[in-house]
């Protein structure tokens, strides 16, 4: 349990640039999972100057609900823009280490990023549906990937994922209507829904209830709950009372450190790292 | 909070001297409010002034040009008269002598002149050019010959600018006819045989050196070949010029380099264009000399960093979540411009395009370079036959001696503007059409 894990640095072979970072960085707590589809391994990146994340390693195992939490500007949300290559259209970014989904290197040159972002969904802070109707906006996955070979298929791909994302019932009559027209949380149930259409093995969610009202928050934390049973889930969140609602397992970023992971009422009752006590208990952040 | 320690606030509790000090600034800031807006509305006055003296100042000298001075005359088109054998063939129809026809016609009208040097100047009351048309309308019929029409044709110019108003009858008031012709003229006007008619010969004509003919439709038609050049050629190359720089480049110094350039390219003056097409497409291409083809290569340069421009706008706008949605989705870098972006960065880029084509229908500079300037009468057919444009035809009209010719300047600016106008209109349609919110 108090396993220690510093530096790992990249495996030989894989298209990524060994880690750069000091290596000194220690974790506290256990950062494997029971059965890992996500394991990342001596992360550093780097935006120009700034090292935004120091020598992070962590697994995401399969039906489990990771929750990132932190301090602003600690380096979760860059956490999971590295596990779906988001980072790649930022420009000045360096990332080493090791990113590894089903065993597979999700940087080495033969790792097509389409593949990836379909197997690695995302859900935005901000609810970013396209300017399209409803039925478009969650049929758009499917078709780019060819998912659906007849109309009649990307019909019950897009009411099923509908259906899962809680909102089959509230949009059914108007279905054409414009995404956008929607409430910022029934919005924000359309990208999960956009998400899931694309059946991912994970689903990255970058603070996806920042926006929205209490009411809204719970639908979506009940969603998480729901779908967490099919999906493996990270979550970045300010809010702690979310992390231990959603997530079995939580991770402590830190000025870019990972440091501290463990279950989340261990986490949340019984912190072993100071700066994690400080963080949970609200003494600081 | 003590109110002593700054005149930030006028809280209650601040002492009356602060209270007085954040007053008497009030009073200063709310009167520079009103002076900037003072200075605004003016602005916006004088600009509304000098817009409103232009159109006017066009309106009253070009207005008068939509309208024609014509004399009815009764044509006998016997084939003594016309010079014509028994079995006249085309050849010699296209010869025949229309002039005597219709100086026939006036000398039956008006059977008491009879002295040589009078009947020349009865005849000089009919323009030159009837003479032309009445050959091409006997043309189109054959079967004419040898019957009696009565047609409108057009009078001189120095009749029109008469009828109009624009000079007098006497010699010193800009009168160009002679007493016995204002006489014949009077009696032609009482029997309705004189009068102004819709100028339809404006419309429809090309260019021509007797202003009764000159019409801006081959310069219109020039233009219009023109602009669906540049169109064709600046929209597509423009567009997938600023998705390229905008949503693919790399940003080093060589695009920023690239950058520079582009916006320079925009404010080089168009003659500059002009000299670039002589040179590139007239010399070293050998495209034909003064064809619209050539005009819309130009205009095309000259347009491409305006639509470049804009296009990168209007890409820039859209907001950034747009493309996470739909990397974060799978799609690739190009699914993502192209169906997402590029058709919410659509209705920017079409106002962008619309207003360089504006500016490009407006542009003679680089024309008069390119061989466009030339004097050229007949109507072009395709983008490759010599022709002329609004602008330059204008240009020509300006420069001609003729009274006549100033009106059709006006007239001509006139239609030029309207369609400005129209294609301005255009491109705020299409911006409130298209544009989607998000």
């Amino acid at each position: 349990m108090e396993l220690a894990t510093g530096s790992t640095t990249a495996a030989e072979g894989s298209a990524t640039v060994p880690s750069t970072g000091s290596g000194t960085c220690q974790t506290v707590g256990n950062i494997h999972a029971r059965d890992p589809v996500i394991t990342v391994r001596g992360c550093n990146v780097h935006y120009g100057e700034t090292h935004a994340l120091k020598d992070v390693s962590l697994d995401i195992g399969r039906n489990e609900v990771v929750a990132l939490i932190g301090p602003s500007g600690c380096g979760k949300s860059t956490f999971i823009r590295c596990l779906n290559r988001m980072n790649d259209t930022i420009e000045g970014t360096r990332i080493t280490g090791e990113f590894r989904l089903d065993g597979q290197d999700i940087y080495a040159r033969d790792m097509d990023v389409v593949m990836l972002r379909a197997r690695v969904g995302m859900v935005f802070q901000k609810p970013n549906p396209f300017p399209k109707s409803i039925y478009e906006n969650v049929a758009y996955g499917p078709r780019i990937h060819g998912l659906a070979g007849s109309r009649r298929e990307l019909d019950d791909i897009v009411y099923g994922s509908l259906e899962r994302a809680g909102l089959l019932d509230e949009v059914r009559q108007r279905l054409d209507e414009p995404g956008t027209g929607l409430s910022g949380g029934q919005q924000q149930r359309l990208c999960i829904a956009r998400a899931i259409a694309v059946s991912p093995e994970v689903i990255l969610m970058d603070e996806p209830c920042s926006a929205l009202d209490p009411i809204a928050t719970a639908r979506i934390e009940d969603l998480i709950d729901e779908i967490s049973r099919n999906y493996a889930i990270a979550i970045v969140t300010h809010s702690m009372q979310q992390a231990a609602r959603v997530s079995q397992r939580v991770a402590y970023f830190h000025l870019g450190t990972l440091v501290e992971v463990g279950a989340t009422d261990r986490i949340f009752t019984n912190p072993s790292h100071r700066l994690t006590e400080d963080y949970v208990t609200g003494r600081f952040g | 909070m003590s109110a002593s320690t700054g005149g930030g606030g006028a809280s209650p509790h601040a002492p009356p001297q602060i209270r007085r000090r954040v007053e008497a600034g009030l009073a200063r800031r709310y009167g520079r409010e009103r002076r900037f807006r003072a200075c605004g509305l003016l602005s916006v006055v004088f600009g509304v002034l000098f817009l409103g003296f232009l159109v006017f100042t066009i309106v009253r000298n070009g207005y008068s040009a939509f309208r024609q001075a014509e004399l009815r005359l009764d044509l006998q088109l016997d084939s003594v008269t016309l010079g014509l054998g028994d079995r006249p063939d085309a050849g010699a129809l296209a010869g025949a002598d229309y002039q005597a026809v219709v100086k026939a016609a006036m000398g039956r009208m008006f059977p008491e002149v009879t002295e040589r040097r009078e009947r020349r100047d009865l005849g000089a009351l009919v323009s030159a050019s009837s003479a032309f048309l009445l050959r091409d309308r006997v043309l189109a019929e054959p079967d004419l010959v040898g019957r009696s029409v009565s047609l409108w044709l057009p009078a001189d110019d120095a009749v029109d600018l008469l009828l109009k108003g624009h000079v007098g009858r006497s010699r010193d008031s800009g009168g160009k006819l002679t007493t016995a012709q204002l006489a014949w003229l009077d009696r032609l006007v009482a029997e309705g045989r004189a009068a102004l008619r819709f100028n339809t010969a404006f419309f429809s004509n090309g260019d021509s050196r007797e202003p009764e003919l000159a019409g801006i439709w081959g310069a219109t038609k020039g233009s219009f070949f023109m602009l669906l050049v540049t169109l064709a050629l600046s929209f597509p190359l423009g567009v997938a010029a600023a998705i390229y720089l905008e949503e693919f480049a790399p940003r080093n110094r060589w695009i920023d380099f690239l950058e520079v350039n582009i916006n320079n390219l925009a404010a080089v003056p168009s003659i500059v264009f002009g000299l670039l097409g002589l040179a590139v497409f007239i010399d070293f291409l050998g495209l034909p000399r003064s064809s619209s083809l050539v005009g819309g290569l130009v205009l095309a340069l000259m347009t491409l960093p305006v639509v470049i421009i804009a296009s990168r706008a209007a890409i820039k706008a859209v907001p950034p979540s747009v493309r996470e949605a739909a990397l974060g989705i799978g799609a690739s870098p190009m699914q993502t411009v192209f169906h997402h972006v590029l058709p919410l960065a659509l209705p920017g880029m079409l106002t962008g395009a619309v207003i360089g084509m504006a500016r490009a229908l407006g542009e003679s500079a680089p024309l008069l370079m390119i061989g466009m300037v030339a004097f050229i009468v007949d109507i072009p057919a395709t983008p490759l036959d010599p022709a002329t444009a609004l602008p330059v035809q204008i240009y020509l009209w300006a420069d001609s001696p003729e009274r006549a010719f100033m009106e059709r300047t006006s007239a001509a600016i006139l239609v030029l503007l309207g369609f400005l106008l129209v294609m301005n209109i255009t491109a705020v349609w299409l911006r409130s059409r298209f544009e989607r919110r998000w």
